[in-house]
Parts: C-alpha cells; structure tokens; sequence
C-alpha cells in the first residue's frame, strides 16, 4: 500500500493538475501536486528506513498487463534497497524541486502544465525503479524520456528549445533501439521478461555463444552491450551525450530534477539492476569502464571553457556520471549508486543555486557577465560553495569530509584497483578531478567574485531569491554535507547487509575489499587534484584575471576545440544530420514529387484528356445520338446479314 | 400490273427513310421530330400489314394494332413532355435543346 502510494500519489497530482489546471488555477495546481509529492517523499523515507537498515523486501503485484503465449508481464513493484535508495533520490529532488519551482517559475503564464509535467515526470522515473520486469522498465524509460521531451521544450516559444527538445527525443530514441534490442534478445534467449527469472537463469548462459553472421559470439556480452546503449543514451555518455548540454534550454528546475539528479541516472541505476546478468559478461563491463572515463574526461574538458552557467554544470553532470558508469564498470555497483546517491543532492543543488542566480539577474545565463554578486546574493552564495566543495571532493583522507569526496573517492580507488590496462581508467578519473574542481571553482569565481561584468541596471536590481527558493536550497545542501555518512552503509563494512539481495557481485569479484588494499597514495590522489583544481582556478580568475585570456590565445587551437565541444555537433550534423537531409531532399524532390506525383499525376490528366475527347462526342443535340444508333443499328444488320443471317 | 409485297416494303422503306431524314436534318421544331417517329412507326406498320397479307397470319395485323395503340401513347407523352419543356424553358427549338452537352 505505501508502495503504490510513493507511486501513484505524483501521478494523481499530474493528473489532476494537467486536466483540471485550467479550472484550478495556477495557486491550487501548485500546491495540489506539490503537497502530493512531499507526502510522496516522506514515504518514501520511511521505506528507505525499513527496507535499508529493516531489510524488508516485498513485491507487489498490481495488475496483469500483457499475457501472450510465453510473455507474462504485469504491473508489479520489486521492493529492495536499490529501490529505496532511488524512491529517496527521486521523491526527495522532486519534491524539493516542485516547492522551489512555485518561486522560480512565479512568471510564467502556464504554471499548472510546468507542475503536471513534473509530477508525471516523477511517476514515471518511480515506475521506472519499481519495476520488476523490463517491459515495465522501458515503459518508465520512455515515459521520462516524453515528460523530458516535454519539459525541455516547456518554453516553446523559444525556437532553440524546440530543437533542443527534439535533439534530446532523438538522440534518445539511438540509445532505446538498443535498450529494446537488448530487451527482445534477452526474451528470445531466456523466454522471460522477468527480473527474478532471469537474474536465476543468467549464471546459466554464461559464456555461450551463437552464431552471428559466421561467427560465434557471447550471448550475454551481446545483450549487455545493447542494454547498455540504452543506458549511455539515457544517461548521456560519450558519443550519445550531444542532448544534454542543449537540455539546458528548459527551465532550470528540469535541468536539476531530470538532467542532473533522476532521469541520467536512470543508466546507471538500469547497469546495477541488471548486475546479476552484467557481472556474467567481463567484456561488456570493460566497455562500460572504457566509456565511462572517456565520458569523465571529455566532459571535464568541455566544462574548462564553457561560459554559460548551466552548461557548465550540465557538461560536469556528463563527466559524473561517466564516474557512476566507471564504478559499475570495475564491478563496485555499490559505489556507483552511492555517487548517484549524492550526486543527486550537490548537483540538484548547484543547479538551484545557478537558478537562483539566473532568477536574481533576469534570465541572464552567461558568466562573463555576472561576476562580483557574492554581497547581492549572500545565501546562495553560501549554498552553492556548499554544492561546490561537495562536487569537487572536498576533504582530508581517512579523517573526514562532504558527501561528494566520500562517493567520488571510493570510485577512483575502484578504478585503481580494478587494474585496467596502464591504470587509464584511474588516471582520467583523477585528470577528470582535477578539471571537475577547476571548473567548479571558475564558475563561482566567475559568478560571484571580483569585478562585476554585469551592466549597472542588471547588477542594481539583482535580489536574493525569496524564501520559497531558498529553503529547498538549504536542504539539499543539508543532504549534501552529510550524505557520506552512508558511505559505511553504501560501500563500507555494511554494505553486504545494507544491500542484500539488490546488487550482485559475482564469485571472484571483492572490487570493495581490494580498494581498500590500494597503495597508500591513491586515497590522496584525487584530494590533490581538488586542491590544484582550487589553486589553479585561483590563480587564473582572482589573483591574475588576465591569465585565461593568454592561455586561450597561445593555446588557440586546443581552446576552440573545447570550447566547440570536440566539435561533436559538427562531426554529427556532416555524418548524419546532412546526408540525412540530403537523402530526404531526394526522397522528396525526386522520389516524392517527380516519381510518385509523377505516377499518380499523369494517370489523373491521361484520364482528363481522354476525357476532353470524348466529351466532345457529347454535343447535346438529339438527332447527333439518333444518327449514331441508327448507323449502329445499320453496322449490327449488316454484319448479322453478311456473317449468314439470324439463326 | 399486280400489286406485289415489293411494292409495299419499297414504299414504307420510302416512309422510313423520309421519317429518319426528318430527324436527322430537322433543325427548327422538337414536334417534326416526333411526326417523324411517327413516320417511322407507320412504316414498320406497312410492313407488318403487307407481311400478315402475304403470308397469310394475321398475328402481323393484331401486332399492327398494339404498335397503333403504342404509338398513340407515345405521341401523347411526347407532346406532353414537348409542352412542360415550352413552359420551363420558353422554346422547342432543336437548336436550344442541348443541355446534354458534355
């Protein structure tokens, strides 16, 4: 019962909200869906509590759906600590989420849809994590996939958002083909659609192979390979990553509950649901830790140069969860859930807080021209180096610090430990540090310190958001600084316990005891890259504000290569998007409009002039039609005569 | 010289083809045509009379009379038709009447 309540609850509030919103009017729409989800997220809290440290698991079965032949899918919910664990990221974000939207989003005409979508988002991402069959799974995919849809072109006035939102569908819609190939293949092998069937049946498979063209090929490597496209096209990963930096488009609040906290984690959280399958196929997992620290590294990259504030953030997001997929990768898919865990609460913040910034300087989005409000805008000043310091890592190995430095610290020990090939994984994780605190700390010194770039007007009228915004601000800084106190629960001595039967780790696999066997000087690795992260950006835009201008000149090439984002739009638009195109201009000019217009048009007017000549026959006059039957009658007589008579 | 079955089919040949003329190069007036059906009626009569004489069946006369009676309906509805046409549309020249013109 409480179960369906955490699910259905956000849906009755979208329901009533977009069908009703109209009527309502703005006020109630917000208050109905919002109320919902907070008793939503107090639920859900309760259910972390009894299924994490109580150990209840439960399944709950709530209709039969399809039933055919072999296929048996129904409705159900599959209760266990990954589910809780996501029940409290999405509810929590979510309703956090929907109070701050009630302040930010205070101008705009059509408030009562903006809520809807949320609270649809919502269920979707919680029928998403509940389910307990694939099909269920993907239904839940694709529901977030439309509300993103949606939401991401929410303004859709604006031309840039449509084509940000549309970009997003598609690109999405790559990765969904192979989710669902991954889908149809693991029902033709195991005939099965089931979690808990196939998570039995999996050890099984292990290592067999089909034939492929000629050739034998692992089945599960196979079917983990596609699973996982869908999962790098959801959660954004190296070469399906080009929708998310455009997702900024929409309203903040979306970026922060869809594109940072829930919807891109749904990859990750998809990778350890399907542990007990993925641990069968080594191969595929060390392409999961091969994308996941190219995707790390790139993004971090990319994040250097940016200058709008939410793609920084957005292009940062991309890099951690290259850092969850490394984690799951190596096999510590505890770890990787742990970062989602807090990743969820410093990034949902630190969008909020950009938000709060955007909200205090009237839409204004680009860095170079804010700078100096840290005395304007003192509270978000003070939450967003919260979310700061938690993203960058922020603390003393072995001793103590904020959530980010618990989560991304067992990760890069991880990867240490795994022991790729020439450590590459480690090594990016760390470079990809680095960045990620040059970049954090450049984005606060740009936006909140030194002299304001902003013009007078704008800076003059800046104000602190109202406390409807602030306040979801200060708890999810809360959650922020003391979310690694899991890391005992999540990755530590008691994560057996904690997880129980939810995460799967295979025979030979203790990636959780080996790295706390790593050499001393890996825990203090990524604490450095944080601190040099710090100094440099330190350097660079306090101390010696002319320094970024020099680097970008002297390293001309290398800055419009990031600032281009390795010119993977372009790369796409000449391999796909053009061809495309122009294979549609073709289809059309020619196959469209010369061939089938051309068919179809020149039958119509062959019948017309066909016509026009025999309509002319048609003269109207009775004596033409008598003349033509009596000549008629007088051919039939005649041939009837000479052909020998009537008989 | 006798009076043969020639005679009679060559005259009412005469009376059908002047009948069919009539249709065909009338130019002024709907009622010509219909004296000209007529025309052609009383020639297929002719020669049902002279068929019936010759060889002796008198079906060929009794069927004669039906044509009679038939021709004397048709006549009726004709004109009829030609002066609901006057009312409506004023005049029965041929010439006028070609609503049928594709």
């Amino acid at each position: 019962m409480i179960y369906s309540a955490i699910v259905f609850l956000p849906a009755l509030g979208g329901l009533i909200a977009g069908l009703f919103g109209r009527l309502l009017g703005p006020r109630p729409s917000e208050l109905i869906t919002t109320g919902l989800l907070l008793v939503s997220c107090v639920l859900s809290w309760i259910v972390f509590w009894r299924v994490g440290f109580g150990h209840e698991t439960a399944h709950v079965a709530i209709e039969r759906w399809i039933t055919s032949g072999e296929l048996d899918i129904g409705w159900a919910f599959k209760i266990d600590t990954l589910t809780a664990v996501m029940f409290v990221v999405v509810t929590t974000v979510s309703a956090l989420v929907h109070v701050y939207s009630i302040g930010y989003m205070e101008e705009d005409d059509s408030r009562p849809r903006f809520f809807a979508y949320l609270s649809g988002f919502t269920f979707a991402m919680l029928m998403l994590v509940t389910s307990d069959n694939l099909v269920q799974m993907f239904f839940g995919w694709e529901g977030v996939g439309l509300f993103s849809y949606l939401l991401i072109g929410f303004w859709y006035k604006k031309p840039e958002a449509n084509a940000a939102a549309i970009k997003a569908f598609i690109v999405n819609r790559v990765g969904d083909f192979g989710f669902a190939l991954g889908i149809f293949g693991l029902f033709a092998v195991f005939r099965t659609v089931n979690l808990d069937q196939l998570f039995d049946a999996a050890p099984g498979m292990a290592g067999k192979n089909f034939e492929f063209l000629g050739y034998q090929v692992d089945i599960l490597t196979t079917l983990c390979l596609l699973l996982f496209m869908g999962a790098m096209g959801k959660s954004a990963q190296f070469l399906l990553h080009t929708w998310l930096p455009d997702a900024m488009e929409g309203p903040t609040p979306v970026s922060a509950l869809i594109h940072a906290a829930t919807m891109v984690t749904a990859g990750v959280f998809m990778v350890a649901r399907l542990s007990p399958i993925f641990e069968y196929a080594p191969l595929a997992l060390q392409f999961v830790v091969l994308i996941g620290s190219i995707t790390a590294f790139f993004a971090a990259t990319v994040g250097l140069v940016q200058n709008d504030i939410k793609r920084v953030i957005a292009y940062s997001t991309c890099s951690q969860l290259g850092y969850m997929f490394v984690a799951c990768g190596v096999g510590a898919y505890q770890a990787g859930i742990f970062h989602l865990f807090t990743h969820a609460f410093f990034k949902a913040l630190l969008f909020l807080g950009a938000g709060s910034v955007i909200h205090a300087m009237h839409h204004e989005q680009d860095m170079r021209k804010m700078g100096g409000l840290r005395p304007k805008l003192p509270y978000t000043w003070a939450l967003m180096l919260i979310g700061t310091l938690a993203l960058t890592g922020f603390g003393i190995p072995h001793i103590a610090g904020l959530s980010g430095f618990y989560s991304k610290d067992t990760i890069i020990e991880a990867a240490r430990a795994a022991h790729t090939p020439g450590n590459y994984a480690f090594w990016a994780l760390v470079v990809a540090a680095l960045m990620t605190s040059f970049y954090s700390w450049r984005l606060m010194f740009m936006t909140f310190h030194g002299q304001t770039r902003a013009d007078i007007k704008t800076f003059e009228h800046a104000h602190e958001s109202p406390p409807v915004m602030l306040v979801p601000l200060a708890v999810l800084a809360l959650g922020a600084t003391v979310a690694g106190a899991g890391t005992l629960y999540f990755v530590g001595e008691g994560q057996h316990e904690f997880w129980g039967k939810a995460i799967f780790n295979g025979a030979d696999n203790h990636i959780l005891h080996a790295l706390h066997e790593v050499p001393n000087w890996v825990p203090w690795a990524p604490t450095i890259a944080m601190a040099a992260g710090f100094v440099i950006a330190y350097l660079y835009y306090i101390a010696v504000p002319s320094l970024p201008a020099l680097t970008a000149r002297v390293f001309r090439p290398l800055y419009l290569f990031l600032l281009n984002k390795w010119y993977f739009d372009e790369l796409y638009d000449l391999i796909f998007v053009r061809p495309t195109f122009w294979l549609g201009n073709v289809l059309w000019k020619v196959g469209d409009i010369k061939i089938i217009n051309g068919l179809i048009d020149g039958t119509a007017e062959g019948v017309y002039g066909v016509t026009q000549r025999a309509v002319r026959l048609q003269t109207g006059y009775i004596y033409h039609y008598a003349f033509a039957m009596l000549v008629g009658v007088a051919l039939l007589v005649s041939y009837v005569m000479f052909m020998g008579g009537a008989r | 010289m006798t009076i043969g079955i020639g005679h009679y089919l060559t005259v009412a040949a005469c009376l059908f083809t002047l009948g069919m003329l009539g249709i065909f190069l009338n130019r002024k007036n709907v009622i010509v045509i219909l004296m000209s059906i007529e025309l052609m009626l009383l020639a297929v009569n002719i020669n049902l009379v002279a068929f019936s004489y010759f060889l002796g069946d008198l079906v060929g006369q009794v069927f004669a009379l039906f044509n009679l009676t038939v021709a004397a309906a048709e006549a009726a509805i004709g004109l009829a038709i030609v002066v609901v046409y006057f009312r409506n549309r004023g005049s029965i020249a041929v010439e006028d009447i070609n609503m049928m013109k594709g």
